[in-house]
């Protein structure tokens, strides 16, 4: 489904956020990207559905060629869902609006089709109450529901989540990653940047670490957890477990 | 002192006053705001476009506005529409161009130039997340900037861009140099035909001190609500 190859990115002449980076997504893989702060990771993420360029290398989406020129982006973005740490609700509309105006704009389903399929998400998350509501008035972890919601109305082949937690009050983590072990269990293709260890041991089929832009460690979740092969690995996974 | 003043003058002339004068003033402001609102956000857009040579005219224009005062722009205008007409159009003669018109024209494109600052700061005021949220659903550039940029760049600057209002309001009076009767021009020619300068100089005044106030006041109010709502 999703194919990155000796993908490098550089910002500016010298500073090189990813290195030589290689890895793929299955249909229906949960793929889980950890590693440090400042690794590339959601670079990494985000240039999957090219909202961050790079200058080498390819990543195939669904057999489309992400960084071809000839691309029409907007059209192959609509079709994979992305979930931002910072929520990025439209606080100008309304719930139900957030999730109908791609829908209709990009889908170009009639309003009602769109309310229609926006409510039965809305109820899926356990928000329906809320659709009248203006973003600001729901609480962080309702939010970031709101914008899964948001992402699944337009029928997502896949989903990018980068740092869906990171950002919550700790009360608040568990009702989105609940929301998302749901779409795992649903066979949904996900690819994760989190620091949520318990969330990739319960559903993540694979572990990538990187650290530096480069990707360290590329592995099923049960070696991973196991014994991760390389030793940066085995630092940072001994200091965000043994809390 | 005020023995030999008239004060009659103002009630014998504020039909004209008003119906002719006020009326004018604010379908004046109110156009040129509304156009130089309109060309000011494009502006803004070709300034924060990635294109370089597009940003440098659009920063030009802008430069070059605020650079200049404004009466002589609506004088220069005044003359020179009339034979940008006749070479835009190929007609043989100048182009017969109303005082309005003309007047109307200058002041779109002079605060189109302090329109589009306001507009480029408010833009610029959206987290960039925003723009790559609505990318990532596959909104293209100019439907994410007309459903989710501008909307909220805009109610954001409302307060500053009634403001700016507020000012053109008061500047309109500049088109007495045309000889137009706006309110101004009108109270000065009932000034001037009654001999009363003194009474029609001090109601005009307090006309325009009175509607500029209770706009600001009006500005201040919906600041207040729109911080709420944030």
């Amino acid at each position: 489904m999703i194919e990155i190859s000796h993908v490098n990115k550089w910002y500016g002449p010298s500073f090189q956020v990813l290195k030589d980076c290689t890895t793929s997504v299955a249909k229906g893989e949960v793929v889980v990207v950890c590693g440090p702060s400042g690794s590339g990771k959601s670079t990494l993420i985000k240039c999957v559905n090219a909202l961050e360029p790079f200058q080498e290398g390819q990543i195939i989406l669904d057999g489309i060629k992400v960084n071809d020129p000839k691309t029409d982006l907007p059209k192959l973005r609509a079709r994979v869902g992305m979930v931002f740490q910072h929520f990025e609700l439209f606080p100008h509309l309304r719930i139900i609006e957030n999730l109908c105006l791609a829908q209709e704009k990009v889908l170009g389903r009639s309003h009602d089709e769109a309310v229609a399929k926006g409510d039965k998400l809305l109820e899926r998350v356990g928000l329906k109450a809320h659709a009248n509501k203006y973003p600001a008035e729901l609480s962080g972890g309702q939010q970031q529901r709101v914008a899964i919601a948001r992402a699944l109305a337009m029928d997502p082949i896949a989903m990018l989540f980068d740092e869906p937690t990171s950002a919550l009050d700790p009360e608040m983590i568990s009702e989105v990653l609940d929301v998302m072990v749901d779409l795992a269990h649903e066979g949904m293709t996900m690819m994760v940047v989190t620091h949520e260890m318990g969330f990739a041991s319960k559903v993540a089929h694979r572990v990538i670490f990187m650290d530096k832009g480069e990707i360290v460690e590329d592995a099923q979740k049960k070696d991973f957890f196991g014994s991760p092969r390389s030793d940066r690995a085995q630092k940072f996974l001994s200091k965000i477990l043994s809390h | 002192m005020f023995g030999n003043l008239d004060f009659d003058v103002i009630r014998r002339s504020l039909p004209y006053l008003f119906l002719d004068g006020m009326s004018f003033t604010l379908m004046l402001t109110g156009l040129s705001a509304l156009g130089g609102l309109i060309f000011g956000t494009l502006i803004a857009l070709m300034r924060l476009s990635g294109y370089k040579l597009l940003g440098r005219i659009a920063g030009l224009y802008v430069d070059f506005m605020r650079s200049l005062p404004l009466v002589l722009v609506i004088f220069w205008f005044y003359f020179l529409v009339p034979y940008i007409g006749q070479w835009l159009t190929g007609a043989s003669r100048p182009i017969r161009v109303g005082a309005f018109t003309s007047s109307l024209v200058t002041f779109i494109m002079f605060e189109a130039a302090y329109f589009s600052e306001i507009m480029r700061a408010g833009i610029q005021s959206i987290s960039r997340g925003q723009p790559a949220a609505a990318s990532a659903l596959g909104l293209t550039y100019a439907q994410s900037m007309r459903y989710i940029v501008l909307p909220q760049a805009f109610r954001n600057m409302l307060p500053v861009l009634l403001t700016q209002t507020i000012v053109l309001f008061q500047d309109t009076s500049l088109v007495y140099v045309l000889s137009i009767p706006d309110f101004l021009g009108a109270a000065s020619k009932v000034a001037q035909r009654d001999g009363r300068l003194v009474e029609m100089y001090l109601f005009a005044a307090a006309v325009y001190f009175a509607i500029s106030c209770v706009a600001s006041y009006g500005v201040r109010r919906l600041q207040a609500r729109i911080a709420i709502v944030r």
